[in-house]
């Protein structure tokens, strides 16, 4: 692609993401709905997608306030850093063949990075609150996202095993002989829980908590400011989903040879499976313990990575020599 | 490891179960378009009754603002000239401060107060929850369509001396001694 169009394909990657991390919040309250054997909103539009419009509106014309008491700077940029931080992550996801911003040849290593860094802003978010509340979320999430971390990135490894690249498209194309999904099934396993602990969603939502800490690290945020930590939310629930479809199903590669649908297509529809997935498992699995959040991701989770990763590397030592 | 396998197959089990709510039918009620069924003892607005006769129930013996927790009833007792019957100069309750208890139905010795089932009471004043005994009284016995406190009651009024209620004997004079 020319530079142009890249900035043109950049440009609508970041609307379509904004665009949809905003449908997702409409998506989620209805589907959480149909499990939860209500309706969820459905009075604007058709099926009631002007909720949308409507939550916007509404977030956008409220008081945009800043506490007092909040460490100003700190407390206004934290909000941007997550969007910021979310958005830089698509730039890896190869959407087709050669619909990608950046092929970069660390690819995966950039999106673990930017989905670190976003860890900072519900950080930041909580400290400069000045807000016990807030701080205790912030805390949580420090401690929550430091073991989490560990083995989001080493589930990964296997799959860098098996492709030999961190390249994303390079992953996608390796897997044209057997999606990762069954090959590296303890890998995924792994990463799906890591990556909701990641992007802080229930049933890991322990930062936020409504019911013990009313809203966690943003309850001193309102309007706009809340508005974007919503959206970074969002935005990270739809580039984790993408980031499995890439690394586990197959990215845009085609089921069955069915190959007379785009490429595109497959890989929205996978990604939107998994989004359907993640909200499921909000709407049923209650949220555990801060203790037995940790004590699962380093007594449980951190071994079965490393077998994981054990067996990977043997395997494909023998295939390589075999 | 036991422990293990049991938590993960039961966090399983829950997710399935989920998932199979996709196809049961949602127990919403859409409420503006389709109405709750109100049983007809539903405790919701309240009306003041007449007598079968056609008179106020009423005696205003404020036993209902005595019983009323957030105490929102007021009214005034006044004897009527020509039979010497009780009654409300005014009756007001503020509804924006009724919880709807149905103390005051339970209170209530004539059976004047009662609530029906109507609680769709929205008004954009606030002034215009209060209602006056002219909104609250109905043409009718409601609930119970016999009753009448002045034909049961030992009070006289005109019309009626003591002793002439029903289930009521003459009154005994308790001066004199012949047997
Ligand atoms: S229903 Fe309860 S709150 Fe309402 S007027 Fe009667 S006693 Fe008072
Ligand atoms: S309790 Fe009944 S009779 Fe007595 S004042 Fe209240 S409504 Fe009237």
């Amino acid at each position: 692609m020319s530079d142009f169009w890249i900035i043109v394909f950049a440009i609508s990657v970041m609307l379509g993401a904004v665009g949809g991390a905003a449908v997702t919040t409409w998506f989620e309250r209805r589907l959480l709905g149909l499990w939860q054997d209500r309706y969820g909103p459905n009075r604007l539009g058709p099926f009631g997608i002007g909720q949308v419009a409507a939550d916007m509106i509404k977030l956008l014309t409220k008081h945009d306030w800043v506490p007092p008491f909040a460490d100003k700077w700190v407390f206004i940029f934290a909000p941007t850093a997550i969007v910021v931080a979310m958005l830089l992550g698509f730039a890896v996801v190869p959407f087709g063949p050669g619909l990608q911003i950046i092929d970069l040849n660390i690819g995966l290593l950039f999106f673990l990075g930017m989905t670190s860094l976003a860890v900072y802003s519900v950080l930041l978010g909580g400290l400069a609150s000045n807000n016990k509340y807030a701080l205790l979320g912030g805390l949580r999430s420090a401690a929550q996202m430091v073991s989490y971390e560990v083995f989001m990135g080493l589930s990964l490894m296997g799959v860098v095993m098996l492709s030999g690249s961190f390249s994303m498209a390079d992953i996608v194309e390796s897997q044209r002989d057997g999606w990762y999904c069954f090959s590296q099934f303890l890998g995924l396993f792994v990463f799906v829980i890591a990556a909701i602990a990641e992007s802080h969603r229930l049933p890991f939502d322990l930062p936020e908590a409504e019911h013990e800490l009313t809203a966690g690290f943003h309850t001193e945020y309102s309007g706009m400011k809340f508005a974007m930590f919503m959206l970074g939310e969002y935005l990270g629930l739809i580039l984790i989903s993408c980031m499995i479809t890439t690394l586990f199903f197959g990215g845009w590669l085609a089921p069955f040879s069915l190959t007379f649908i785009p490429a595109i297509i497959w890989f929205s529809l996978k990604t939107f499976l998994v989004i359907c997935f993640f909200i499921l498992l909000r709407c049923a699995i209650p949220r555990p313990r801060y203790d037995q959040l940790m004590s699962l991701g380093w007594k449980i989770m951190l071994p079965i990575t490393l077998i994981n990763l054990v067996i990977t590397g043997a395997v494909a030592l023998w295939i390589a020599g075999a | 490891m036991r422990d293990l396998v049991e938590s993960l197959v039961s966090q399983l089990r829950t997710i399935w179960t989920i998932l199979l709510h996709s196809f049961t039918k949602a127990e919403t009620v859409q409420y503006p378009e389709e109405k709750p069924y109100l049983a007809p003892r539903y405790r919701g607005r309240i009306v003041l009754t007449q007598d079968p006769d056609g008179d106020e129930r009423c005696v205003a013996c404020n036993l209902c603002a005595a019983a009323c927790p957030p105490d929102c009833i007021s009214l005034q007792q006044g004897t009527r000239e020509e039979d010497g019957r009780w009654y409300p100069e005014f009756f007001r309750i503020n509804f924006s401060r009724c919880i709807m208890c149905g103390l005051c139905e339970e209170a209530c010795p004539t059976n004047a107060f009662q609530l029906i089932p109507d609680f769709e009471m929205c008004e954009y004043e606030r002034e215009n929850m209060i209602y006056e005994k002219e909104h609250l009284m109905i043409d009718g016995p409601g609930k119970y369509h016999d009753y009448n406190f002045y034909r049961v009651a030992g009070m006289e009024i005109e019309g009626k001396k003591k002793g002439q209620a029903e289930n009521e004997a003459e009154p005994i004079d308790i001066r004199s001694l012949l047997p």
